[in-house]
């Protein structure tokens, strides 16, 4: 691929100062602390694709979102839209409409006081899309009939609605500017599983439809094989695996992705027993030194507790990228397992 | 049709119908307000009209005990005045400076409040500390310093000429830390909200988002705030006015009648200094009980 | 079948508003067997919770039961006073929720808690209690235990708190336990191991177990049965490998192939279209009505109740043998 991607991480980090108050630092004799949220996370997605970050809470995942949008900052590294500074990109007003994000929480996403079609246009009035009220409104009643509303919707307000249909609300504002690069934080998983299943396959067609690039966030790793063209496991604020879908659901590389797809219940394993993986996730603040799954990971020895490893291509599948030593190494046992 | 039949349809005015006190104290403030702006038309003398006033009737028992007249139903004062219309112009006054302290407080607290909020940091830090030593004195202490520096700067004449506005902007620059403090939590609250985030994403100016998303979201809170701290201006002003460093003596408030009043207290002519307590009394305890079922009612746990 | 543990019949519970009284539970009818786990799935709002909480006496006001029966062992319990009600919670019927903290006590260390429970409910002194209570954080897998036992519950990370609400619901030994969404608060790591927890012991000690969650993945590797619930009733109970690969009812069938699975890829997924009903605006006859695809005359008008279907039991017109089916466009 020689094209530029439309969004790219380069060795992305984003630390928070998570000290106490100065006055209590003092008696307590503490030097400040600081939480590696997102610890130098390299990726790309290209355009026209899905490219999803999976994880457990804490593992960082929503932190790249906001950075990928300029919620955030990079602490250090580089957040690029096409190969321009995002910062620098979203300077410019025709370059920041281009950009948008769908969240979580039908209940948050929405001004509770405004009305419908007030906040669908906010964006097309903040980047002057639609000249005067009437192209206005007839703009915001098209976006609600694209994601399955009515025109006349525009006028209730958001409490009037389901939590399905206010996600289709909040996808129907993100799509006002007409954008290409949509940033989707966990967009289904407040949402009832048939609900998720009308939102998933929306912003499947909207994709197709519209040519829209998403970089997806997800805890769920089920939803996250349906929509996605390549995938990146998080884990405490780094990328352990980075694989195309396909690769990544039928041959995990890492100790942790394999732990993750194991712990998920599946419907086809009714009264099937199962070793969950151990332990928990160590707090972000202080993590385990060498590689931070160390302390939970059976395949463990004394270099993966001293060295952290490098997201390198791994053997075996080459289009996957892996951070660990065992898989480097050879001792994850993937060929044996692939020949068995 | 529209909004008044929305109002009428709304929980709110559901849960108003469903609580007596409510009911009562907006019967109460009602009639007091009305009273108070209508007094110029409804009250039965102009007590400031010095032409009217007789020191004849300098004295005057309420109606009801024996040597009472008609004429002044609850009795005149030691110039002669209608007790009854000097109430209702006292109110007038009264109610002037607490909606005014009450709006203007407001207006900076809201301003203080969303800038801390949205700003955060050492801004945040630094009005918010102001607050915190604003609010370790108490608001009477305060409202006596701004009046004793305005008395001690400006002139005799212009001071009394203006002194209703200094005992408005002495009141409400005591009232202020409170409004800041609930916009302020009220604005950390929702600035982390998704609806926020989606504003930024597309680039709206903090000062809009304030506006637009985030001030419309804390007005409930407000309200009652406002409702609340009305009575509590209206008692400061009394207090200031009592005191003697309040409102002008041409221009009585329902705090100076009491003040005036009080001279004859123990010497039988009760009714002077009784009758505007009665009167500031009913009006504070009103707008208070409407203030306490508007809190209850808007929110959301305690339905 | 041997005599069921819990029987409710006909359950309802109504939540009187201004704009009249919702019905969010509206004839609930299940058994739940010595020693078994029955899943209770749903959308958010279709009652499910309300059901546990309603046999564990804990409806939140102005919520009330309005008719119907609970009854455990035969005795009645939905109508007894709040104080005799709190002798059964705890000790014959535990509890876990979604949210540790709303029932561990931030004052009190987690042995102290376990000791009080197990004291109030079993005949035993002190020693005693507080030597099981550090067995019980052995047997939900606290590490260092003895000493642990002595921490308060802010101390125990989010998974290590559930697992310590395990043990307090279990410690007074209850014939049955209503675990109303134990692991959603939880990452999936975590989830399974609290999962993998919570049915070894309940099936070393004979304890049923209601598990109330919205999650089909968990049901279907814990539960023995599974009720399904829509709109305040349940619209299909049967063995939870029917439920799960040959669910009767359209509404099961439909929620069952709306789950994204993780073995493969697929196109578009089955979605059902609409939402479920506000409690203010639940269709006449069937609830599901307006949403299903095998809809006729008579869901319309007439509500059905759980009927025999194929190897399960459905609220559902369509396996009516008793009327011939006349549908109404096909």
């Amino acid at each position: 691929m020689s094209e530029t991607p439309i969004f790219e991480a380069r060795d992305l980090s984003r630390h928070f100062d998570v000290s106490k108050p100065a006055l209590q630092r003092l008696i307590a004799r503490e030097g400040r602390r600081t939480l590696k949220a997102v610890d130098g996370v390299s990726f790309a997605v290209p355009r026209g694709t899905t490219m999803s970050l999976v994880g457990e809470s804490g593992c960082g995942k929503s932190t790249v979102a906001r950075l990928a949008v300029g919620l955030y900052e990079p602490s250090d590294g580089q957040a690029l839209f096409e190969g321009q500074d995002l910062a620098a990109a979203r300077k410019s007003v025709g370059q920041r409409r281009r950009m948008q994000m769908i969240f979580q929480d039908p209940y948050a996403s929405l001004n509770p006081r405004w009305r419908v079609a007030d906040i669908v246009g906010e964006p097309i009035r903040a980047f002057g899309i639609a000249n005067g009220g009437a192209a206005l409104k007839e703009k915001v009643g098209a976006l609600l009939r694209q994601v399955g509303l009515s025109p006349a919707d525009g006028n209730r307000f958001p409490h009037e609605f389901s939590g399905g249909q206010r996600q289709r609300i909040s996808i129907a504002r993100a799509l006002s500017s007409n954008p290409e690069f949509l940033v989707c934080d966990e967009p289904t998983s407040a949402l009832d599983v048939s609900v998720q299943a009308q939102i998933l396959n929306l912003m499947k067609r909207l994709q197709r439809e519209l040519g829209l690039t998403y970089l997806f966030i997800s805890h769920n790793l089920a939803v996250v094989r349906q929509v996605s063209d390549r995938v990146g496991v998080m884990y405490l604020g780094r990328i352990v695996e980075d694989a195309p879908a396909e690769t990544l659901f039928t041959a995990p590389r890492h100790p942790y992705t394999r732990a993750l797809m194991e712990a998920i219940p599946d419907l086809d394993m009714a009264g099937r027993e199962r070793q969950p993986v151990g332990g928990e996730v160590p707090s972000p603040i202080s993590p385990p030194s060498g590689c931070t799954f160390n302390p939970r990971c059976p395949l463990a020895n004394d270099r993966c507790r001293a060295e952290r490893p490098a997201l390198i291509a791994a053997r075996g599948t080459p289009e996957t990228r892996v951070a660990c030593h065992a898989v480097e190494e050879g001792r994850d046992g993937f060929g044996d397992r692939a020949t068995a | 049709m529209g909004a008044v039949s929305r109002f009428l349809e709304s929980d709110l005015f559901w849960s108003f119908r469903r609580t007596p006190t409510a009911v009562l104290s907006a019967i109460v403030a009602f009639v007091i307000v009305v009273g108070a702006v209508f007094a110029p038309w409804l009250a039965p003398y102009n007590p400031f009209d010095l032409a009217s006033l007789d020191l004849m009737d300098a004295f005057n028992p309420p109606a009801f005990m024996p040597e009472g007249t008609a004429a002044h139903l609850i009795g005149t004062d030691d110039q002669g005045r209608d007790v009854l219309s000097a109430i209702m112009y006292g109110a007038r006054v009264s109610l002037l400076v607490g909606v005014s302290a009450t709006a203007f407080a407001l207006i900076l607290g809201v301003l203080v409040g969303l800038l801390a909020g949205y700003a955060g940091g050492a801004v945040d830090a630094v009005l918010m500390r102001i607050a915190d030593v604003q609010l370790t004195f108490p608001n009477i202490l305060i409202a006596l310093l701004v009046d004793g520096v305005a008395r001690a700067v400006l002139p005799r004449e212009v001071h009394d000429e203006i002194a209703i506005y200094v005992v408005i902007v002495a009141i409400g620059i005591s009232d202020w830390p409170r409004f800041a403090r609930t916009v302020r939590g009220s604005a950390l609250v929702e600035r982390n909200k998704e609806y926020v985030l989606a504003a930024r994403v597309i680039g709206i100016s903090p000062a809009r988002i304030m506006l637009t998303h985030v001030l419309p979201n804390v007005l409930g809170p407000l309200l009652v705030l406002a409702t609340l701290n009305l009575g509590l201006a209206i008692v400061s002003e009394a207090t200031l006015s009592f005191l003697g460093v309040g409102v002008p003596p041409t221009q009585p408030s329902l705090g100076t009648l009491i003040r005036i009043g009080n001279d004859f207290l123990f010497s039988g002519e009760w009714w002077i200094t009784v009758f505007p307590g009665v009167a500031l009394v009913a009006m504070v305890l009103s707008v208070n009980l409407l203030g306490d079922w508007l809190r209850d009612a808007l929110n959301p746990r305690l339905r | 079948m041997t005599e069921p543990l819990l029987q409710v019949r006909d359950l309802v519970v109504e939540f009187p508003t201004r704009r009249g009284t919702l019905r969010a539970l509206d004839k609930v009818s299940l058994d739940i067997a010595p020693g078994e786990v029955l899943g209770v799935v749903g959308e958010s709002g279709a009652g499910k919770s309300m059901t546990g909480a309603a046999i564990i006496g804990l409806l939140e006001p102005p919520g009330r039961i309005a008719g119907g029966s609970i009854s455990l062992r035969g005795q009645r319990i939905d109508n007894l006073p709040a104080r005799e009600m709190r002798k059964i919670r705890g000790k014959r019927i535990g509890a876990i929720f979604q949210d540790p903290l709303t029932t561990l006590n931030p004052l009190y260390t987690v042995g102290r808690q376990l000791a009080e429970t197990m004291q109030t409910h079993l005949a035993i002194d002190a020693a005693e209690a507080r030597r099981r209570a550090v067995g019980w954080l052995e047997a939900v897998g606290i590490p260092a235990a003895a000493e642990r036992v002595d921490a308060y519950p802010h101390q125990f990370s989010g998974g290590m708190r559930q697992r310590v609400v395990i043990a307090l619901a279990l410690c007074a030994e209850p014939e049955m336990v209503v675990a109303d969404e134990p692991t959603t608060a939880l990452d999936v790591s975590i989830q399974a191991q609290v999962i993998a927890l919570l049915k070894r012991l309940t099936r070393e000690k004979g304890t049923s177990v209601m598990l109330i969650t919205h999650d089909m993945g968990v049901i279907a590797e814990t539960a023995d049965r599974v009720a399904v619930m829509y709109a305040g009733r349940v619209a299909e109970i049967g063995p939870v490998r029917s439920v799960v690969k040959a669910a009767a009812h359209p509404y099961s069938a439909g929620l069952m192939a709306s789950i994204p699975p993780l073995s493969h890829k697929v196109d578009v997924l089955a979605q059902i279209d609409g939402a479920m009903p506000r409690l203010n605006a639940i269709p006449q006859g069937c609830a599901y009505n307006p949403r299903c695809p095998h809809v006729f005359d008579r869901c319309r008008v007439e509500r059905p109740e759980l009927i025999p279907a194929t190897e399960t039991r459905a609220a559902c017109w369509l396996f009516d043998s008793t009327a011939p089916r006349e549908r109404a466009h096909v």
